[in-house]
């Protein structure tokens, strides 16, 4: 507040000058002119009371009706001037205030410091977002979802605006600035005591090692989540530790071979980590036999290295020649031509992954391998979200759009501590296993992507169950939190994923499981459900509702009059 | 010379002396306190607090401070002056006189201190 106060302050000074001296000639004068009585007699001047009281209603052109006494001619010359000279007055001030309020610099000050003010302010839990492109968009929705708090720093102005005009639950402050000076993020609460975390998604990978280097040294304890494009800023990063480098790309690859792999798997992981309101995927497995890539950069390096290691028959499809040369079976060109496709034999491969930086490129791709080819199993790279009704209608096998796969990796580490654990569980497990895990949480959750949460077994955060365990040291099984904390015949809409005991992990927890105090559990359910749980996590009453049936008086009195053992049963 | 200390300058020390020259006197003797002069103390301290806005200098904002008491007092006293005279018709009675022309003297002080800050800030300038 304090610059722009001293701003305002500075550039009023000459019209402020102004409008005082103008009051004081007016009052001098008018104090001194004599006025004039009914009989025509010349009367004494006003009093400077009068006469200050006189020039503020009139100069403010209030024109408040009250004369003092009518006044004589010499008076209303004076008057008349009086009029003119404050009307003048006013304007030039007012003028100059308008012109403040449109100066740019100004009104960056005034955004700046209100920024600041509402950052400073904030006393729930939020996470700090360094660019809103579309992977900073997505993710904003998925965390508005989830009732978290964010707060934006974007470069682009356009972006900010239209961020505006987005229906989110609460009013996210946003800053229109370079992210890379530590000032920045310092005023968007890097250092905030309730600053969750720090995600930097812009899509310039130097700007993203600013941050990540600023966030290392200014709070190392806060978790750094960085997307990174090439695999030297990756190692970079790596170098000062931090805590998690999504390189889209190379996910992307991962995730195709492990489709490959144990397409249950996939699925199961797609939709654990997937975008609050999607659906879970429709079963593809991808085919093995022979691949044709085209446009080997990033993306078709990924892909090409991990299918490689599936032990895929590759073709690349590049139009360098230095490129391909690392194939023993490359084509020159860029793929969109039948002659490239079927030079490359697309009429005995399995699969096509078209991946090259231009989307109107792969979708001609795509769409004359497919001609040509109508079994082929199709992997599209999508580089703008624009595009996505294209997309839609092709219908591709599998469609990646590197702003998703960050937004579904940070979700993943972002939701819940426990989920990477989980997560990791899932890579190593078979297909028939995963498969058989989808089908029982669809039956109880349906297709949505679930919520899913941690939740401690600690006096923080579950009070009356860490008190039953520890204090009373009461056997309890997970079953309780299964079930519904005002009807306990009824279960909750949540399924126990992981508890985690001193490192130990248990996969997938049947009700009987004894819980002990420090134990972490992973669930995954309806936002209802997550809710009705905390309940009975926090409320003793409630905890003992759910596990005896019973209805447990509530205040001090009335639980020593009732019978001893009602609460320890 | 830069024009813009000088009318600083002016400004201040003109203040000073406008305020003096209202408070010197028989504090209790109402002819020797003229109204018109506490009106032009009054507005040249408004211009005054106004030239001080802006600075950011810790020097600057107890400038500012000075005139903002100084400003504060004299309208106290004009306030005093039109109750007396024209709201309960008491009068320039030594008692009101006495009351206005102490709150200027409170203003003097504070216009004292401006000036004092003013000349050390001239004294540092100049060594």
């Amino acid at each position: 507040m304090n610059s722009v106060f001293f701003l305002i302050l500075r550039r009023m000074r000459a019209p402020l000058i102004v409008l005082v001296l103008i009051y004081a000639v007016s009052i001098l004068g008018l104090s001194l002119i004599p006025g004039i009585d009914p009989s025509g007699q010349p009367t004494r001047p006003m009093s400077l009371f009068h006469a200050f009281y006189f020039i503020s209603y009139t100069a403010t052109t209030i024109g408040f009706g009250e004369i003092p006494a009518v006044f004589s001619d010499a008076q209303r010359l004076w008057v008349t001037a009086c009029i003119y000279l404050s009307v003048v007055g006013w304007t030039y001030s007012i003028l100059t205030l308008l012109a403040l309020f449109q100066d740019s610099g100004f009104r960056l000050a005034l955004a700046t410091t209100r920024f600041r003010q509402r950052v400073s302010r904030l006393n729930e839990p939020f996470y700090l977002i360094c660019g809103c492109g579309e992977t900073g968009g997505l993710l904003m929705h998925a965390l508005d979802h989830m009732q978290m708090r964010f707060v934006v720093v974007e470069i682009n102005e356009t972006r900010i605006n239209e961020l505006e005009l987005e229906d989110f639950r609460t009013d996210a402050p946003a800053l229109i600035a370079d992210a890379r000076p530590p000032q920045t993020l310092l005023m968007a609460g890097l250092a905030h005591r309730k600053c969750l975390g720090v995600l930097a998604l812009t899509n310039d990978d130097g700007a993203n090692l600013a941050i990540a280097i600023a966030a290392r040294l200014l709070s190392p304890s806060l978790p750094v989540l960085c997307r990174a494009e090439t695999a030297e800023t990756a190692a970079n990063m790596a170098s000062f530790g931090v805590h998690h480098i999504i390189n889209p790309y190379e996910k992307f690859g991962e995730y195709l071979a492990l489709a490959m792999d144990a397409p249950g798997c996939h699925r199961l992981l797609h939709w654990l980590t997937g975008i609050p309101g999607r659906n879970l995927l429709e079963e593809t497995i991808p085919p093995r036999g022979n691949w044709i890539v085209c446009g080997y950069s990033r993306f078709g390096r990924s892909i090409a290295e991990n299918l490689e290691r599936e032990g895929v028959g590759l073709t690349i499809i590049d139009p360098s020649p230095a490129v391909t040369s690392i194939y023993a079976k490359n084509i020159v060109g860029i793929g969109t031509g039948a002659e490239t496709l079927l030079k490359a034999g697309v009429e005995s491969a399995v699969g096509i992954v078209a991946g090259t930086d231009s989307d109107v490129d792969n979708l001609s791709i795509v769409i004359t391998a497919r001609e040509l080819n109508p079994k082929l199993y199709v992997v599209l790279r999508q580089n703008q979200k624009a595009n996505k009704v294209l997309f839609d209608a092709f219908a591709a096998d599998l469609v990646m759009l590197p702003s998703e796969t960050v937004a579904h990796e940070c979700l993943a580490i972002l939701t819940a501590p426990l989920l990477s654990r989980f997560l990791a569980v899932v890579k190593r497990e078979t297909d028939a296993w995963a498969d058989t895990l989808i089908e029982r949480l669809q039956a109880r959750l349906g297709n949505e992507v679930p919520t899913l949460w941690s939740v401690r077994l600690a006096a923080s955060d579950a009070p009356a169950l860490h008190r039953a365990l520890v204090l009373d040291r009461k056997s309890i099984t997970l079953d309780c939190l299964l079930r519904h904390s005002s009807r306990r015949d009824d279960f909750l809409a949540c399924f126990p994923l992981l508890a985690l005991r001193e490192g130990r992990e248990q996969v997938t927890p049947d009700p009987h499981f004894r819980l002990e105090a420090g134990d972490e559990l992973l669930f995954a359910g309806t936002a209802e459900a997550r809710m009705l749980q905390a309940l009975t996590l926090q409320n003793t009453n409630v905890l003992d509702y759910v596990m005896s049936g019973r209805e447990i008086p509530g205040g001090w009195i009335w639980r020593a009059l009732s019978p001893k053992n009602a609460g320890s049963s | 010379m830069n024009l813009e200390k000088v009318i600083f300058g002016f400004f201040i020390v003109l203040a000073a002396t406008l305020n003096f020259g209202f408070f010197v006197g028989d504090i209790d003797v109402p002819h020797q306190h003229h109204v018109y002069e506490l009106f032009a103390a009054i507005v040249v301290n408004l211009i005054a607090t106004i030239l001080k806005f802006g600075d950011r200098t810790q020097i600057g904002a107890v400038h500012l401070a000075t005139s903002l008491v100084a400003d504060l007092q004299l309208i106290a006293a004009a306030i005093g002056w039109g109750v007396a005279v024209h709201v309960t018709g008491e009068g320039m009675t030594p008692s009101v006189t006495a009351g206005i022309v102490s709150l200027s003297g409170g203003a003097m002080l504070a216009n004292i201190v401006s000036v004092i800050i003013l000349i050390a800030e001239t004294v540092m300038l100049r060594r």
